[in-house]
């Protein structure tokens, strides 16, 4: 873990971190890398990984319309928009 | 009527003696009188809670009332409840009013209880000392320089301040059993699927399980009944009968087996909460329960693979913050990256982005299998050796934490300090089981807090072992004197 490796990270999880920062983040992820380290003392091969606690399998259900449009009620909290749709900085030149 | 029960409070309330009105009020009082030293409300609702309470009387008036109708109980911030202001501790939340209800609040509103309000938490749930919250640490009614606990560390102060009559929380990795242990306070984990995650904003979503903070275990037979059961809104949801969890409250535990894991008693574990363990431990014995030494012997992979699966997990959940479609957006964006980015950065806090960072280093290209895949799989051990026990024993028992509350800031440079505060009940969500935390005596004090542990859906055997032990001992019914 150094630097390079955290701005990455941050990158990758479209997270900003301030530069003073990073130090002590090298640190806590070297520390908790460590500590789940401890997992590579036991072999684990033939371990089936467990997912749900009692292995539950998705329910299916008919493919019917459930859920009524609340367009605006949702869009009442969203930062900014206009004519139903979200605003977001121009992606395109 | 603040230092009564759920169940005297309803038997009050049915015979006339207090209104929901009046009941309500008084609480409001409380708050405003005794809230300032706590911290442990971010939002309180009045209005709308002496509007439910006025519902309640006119419904307990026309005999139509169930038992939790016009109880005021306080919720979790970590719930949406429509039209009020739902921010789970975090600043990215702090303008987010619900636009709907989470299936727990929706199961109070149809019971009729009152909501007193919104408790403070950790971000997002990440935490055991509620000192990460947006909103400001919360401070234990037992000793004001010390840490509720957390998560759910405003819920377990508003009840042990009596600022509410019961409250719900959730718990991820303790953050209902660890703060009830610190806050001298009934704390109920739930089996993993038994109340719906609807509404409840996600922080690992293979761990998370709604509860309840309440005096006795009684109170929590009955908060349960009202939260537990399937709903097609949650696809982890269990389909699963749910009993009348108070009619076998008052079974004799003679005869139960008990199992002690050598593992919660080893190094690590403060001497004198385990006197006040060993004391709980002789009181069952008088009522007749046998214990017997077993082992859980991945214990100490527990912690390691709960900071995989929670943070990767998390890393994922907390993707949907991006400033675009609600909670907080940066000023001024220069593009959408821009946008993405200073919008997480600015609102969440610095655990929540600690754990952000670990969880995505632990998905990223290359690392899934050395990680994440590997921690299910230690998952997969640490609940075959339950398995294993419950095969020999009816309950486990253990401490709750492995000592009292800590001081406020004493844990705040070394998050790996802070993480092993939650050792004795981590693998029990790993695991996915139910387990409970019931006072059992005093260090210095402050409040200690016993563990019992109980198969998959055997919350009515919890509850009953809980209660039987609480009509031989009164640690349950101790209140810090401030707030007397």
């Amino acid at each position: 873990m150094d630097k390079k490796t955290v701005e990455q990270i941050a990158h990758l999880a479209r997270l900003d971190i301030n530069e003073k920062d990073i130090p002590e983040y090298v640190t806590n992820l070297t520390n908790i890398l460590a500590l789940v380290e401890q997992m590579n003392t036991v072999a684990t091969d033939s371990v089936e990984p467990m997912a749900h606690p009692t292995d539950a399998v998705q329910r299916l259900r008919e493919d019917i319309v459930t859920a009524t449009n609340q367009r605006e009620r949702f869009q009442a909290v969203a930062p900014q928009v206009e004519k139903g749709l979200y605003l977001v900085p121009q992606v395109i030149e | 009527m603040h230092t009564k029960t759920i169940a005297q409070l309803a038997a009050g309330l049915k015979a006339g003696e207090f209104s929901s009105v009046e009941l309500t009020q008084h609480y409001i009082n409380r708050i405003q009188t005794f809230d300032n030293g706590l911290n442990s409300y971010i939002s309180l609702t009045e209005e709308r809670a002496l509007a439910q309470a006025k519902r309640a009387d006119e419904r307990i008036a026309a005999g139509k009332a169930h038992v939790l109708t016009g109880i005021p109980v306080a919720q979790k911030d970590i719930f949406c409840s429509d039209g009020v202001k739902t921010s789970c501790g975090s600043k990215m939340l702090d303008n987010f009013i619900a636009p709907y209800d989470a299936s727990v609040i929706e199961s109070f509103n149809n019971a009729g209880s009152v909501m007193l309000g919104k408790t403070n938490m950790d971000e997002f749930a990440m935490g055991s000392s509620n000192e990460t919250s947006f909103y400001g640490p919360v401070k234990n009614p037992w000793n004001v320089d010390c840490v509720p606990g957390g998560s759910s560390g405003g819920s377990a102060a508003s009840v042990a301040a009596r600022l509410a009559p019961a409250s719900t929380g959730t718990d991820t990795g303790g953050s209902i059993r660890q703060p009830a242990a610190l806050c001298n306070l009934t704390g109920l984990k739930p089996s993993y699927g038994r109340v719906s995650r609807y509404g409840m904003i996600a922080f690992a979503s293979s761990l998370d399980q709604a509860g309840t903070f309440t005096q006795t275990a009684e109170d929590a037979a009955l908060m349960l009944s009202v939260m537990a059961g399937l709903d097609v809104r949650d696809s982890t949801s269990i389909d699963e009968p749910v009993p009348d969890y108070s009619a076998s409250l008052n079974n004799d535990v003679k005869g139960l087996k008990v199992g002690l894991p050598k593992e919660y008693f080893a190094d690590g574990l403060d001497a004198d909460v385990a006197k006040r363990v060993d004391d709980a431990i002789s009181e069952y014995k008088k009522l007749g329960a046998e214990f017997f030494d077993i082992s859980l012997p991945n214990t100490h992979l527990s912690v390691p693979a709960y900071y995989i699966v929670a943070p990767a997990e998390c890393s994922s959940n907390l993707s949907r913050f991006d400033g675009v479609r609600f909670g907080y957006r940066c000023e001024e964006p220069k593009d959408l990256e821009d946008l993405y980015k200073r919008s997480r950065g600015e609102g969440f806090g610095s655990e929540v982005k600690r754990r952000i960072l670990v969880g995505a280093y632990a998905l990223s290209s290359g690392y899934y299998d050395a990680y994440y895949l590997k921690a299910q799989k230690i998952r997969r051990l640490i609940a075959n050796d339950f398995t294993e026990a419950f095969k020999q024993v009816d309950v486990i028992m253990s401490p709750t934490t492995p000592t009292p509350a800590f001081k406020v800031g004493e844990k705040d440079d070394d998050p790996i300090s802070m993480y092993y505060s939650d050792i004795y009940t981590i693998a029990v969500n790993l695991a996915g089981l139910p387990g409970i935390s019931v006072p059992c005596g005093f260090v210095n004090a402050l409040p200690v807090g016993l563990q019992i542990i109980a198969p998959y859906f055997a919350e009515a055997k919890l509850l009953n072992v809980a209660h039987q032990y609480q009509q031989v001992t009164d640690w349950h019914q101790q209140m810090p004197e401030t707030f007397k």
